[in-house]
């Protein structure tokens, strides 16, 4: 379709993304990679240590697999749409290319 | 026995956990901050719903497009990325949207995702739903949409254009995040100030590289888009016509 070096440009994006995510877990080796947000409960309860959560979640995933579930389930249906309307695009334009041939 | 370990598990199920989330806590924000925030957010998500109505009325192809532009929120706020702090975090997807079809319909956009993760996997709240509403489906796409708009006036490349907007959305909606909890909790002594610079030490300096990622793959999602899907982004004034990296 596009030519390749469309394409290559791309792809050397894509791979600077998974550079940039890889990279944290080499320089930050012994952390813990929670989420920002534990840490900002700690600097809440130095700043305010009477402070204390006055509502709670009306339902929390029972547990770490299923919360991964939800999320995956969450990126999966976001993805699989993003793949349908590319696909849906890059199937059109290749049929009125070859229309006009 | 059986009676030990029924109050052991129910034990468990009240203590309060943390919720792991990049957006503020269910019930981390008083009372008074989360009545203020949701106030100031929802004018702006009122005008969304107005938008949206007349963009479907107006322009009933481009529905599949705001369907794309919510995916891809979708997907960006599911992915929890490590980050050099050693901490992590996830970009918000909304830059993209903003570029789009604007910062107002992106507003309603990311409302919804953050609804569905406040309900479904106690990631953010709903007390706290309208400040995080305000950071990220109000502030971010604001930001991405007037940065985009300037850059392009100044004559700067598409991509960086592009680039610049996402990355800029996506860090000052943490940005936001963190003047809203120091706000909230002012140190003493110090005052606001000391607690937005250890708030924003977390989150702003967590989001760095992740605000990068974002703005690269808006970057690879709109090279695709208008590569294959270039009348539809002309009809919305996008204007892309050839992606040029070079100018």
């Amino acid at each position: 379709m596009k030519d390749k070096s469309f394409m290559l440009k791309n792809l050397m994006l894509a791979l600077l993304v998974v550079l940039i995510v890889v990279i944290p877990l080499f320089i930050a080796k012994d952390a813990e990679f929670g989420g920002a947000d534990g840490q900002a409960e700690e600097i809440i309860s130095q700043l305010d240590s009477n402070y204390q959560p006055w509502f709670k979640p009306l339902w929390e995933p029972p547990s770490g697999e299923i919360e991964s579930l939800l999320f995956a389930l969450q990126a999966a249906a976001g993805a699989g749409f993003i793949g349908y309307y590319i696909g849906y695009y890059i199937g059109q334009a290749r049929v009125r290319k070859n229309a006009n041939r | 026995m059986l009676k030990n370990v029924l109050i052991f598990f129910v034990m468990i199920m009240l203590l309060p956990r943390p919720a792991f989330a990049m957006h503020i806590m269910e019930g981390f924000l008083p009372l008074k901050w989360c009545i203020a925030w949701y106030l100031l957010a929802l004018p702006f998500i009122i005008v969304g719903l107005f938008s949206i109505q007349k963009l479907i009325k107006t322009k009933p192809r481009l529905k599949m497009l705001l369907g794309f532009a919510g995916a891809f929120a979708f997907v960006l706020s599911a992915l929890k990325l490590p980050s050099v702090t050693g901490s992590c975090s996830h970009p918000t997807g909304v830059g993209l949207g903003a570029i789009l079809f604007g910062p107002w319909v992106m507003s309603v956009v990311g409302t919804i995702v953050l609804l569905f993760q406040a309900l479904l996997l106690a990631h953010g709240g709903i007390t706290t739903l309208g400040a995080n509403a305000f950071s990220m489906a109000v502030v971010g796409p604001l930001i991405s949409y007037c940065v985009y708009r300037v850059a392009k006036r100044l004559g700067g490349p598409q991509w960086l254009a592009v680039f610049l907007a996402a990355a800029l959305g996506d860090l000052l909606t943490y940005v936001t995040t963190s003047l809203q909890l120091a706000l909230a909790f002012p140190a003493n002594p110090g005052g606001f100030v000391i607690s937005f610079v250890k708030f924003m030490g977390i989150f702003a300096v967590t989001q760095l590289p992740l605000a990068v990622s974002e703005g690269l793959l808006t970057v690879i999602t709109l090279n695709l888009l208008s590569s294959y899907n270039e009348d539809m982004l002309t009809e919305l004034s996008v204007v892309l016509k050839e992606v040029s990296y070079e100018r």
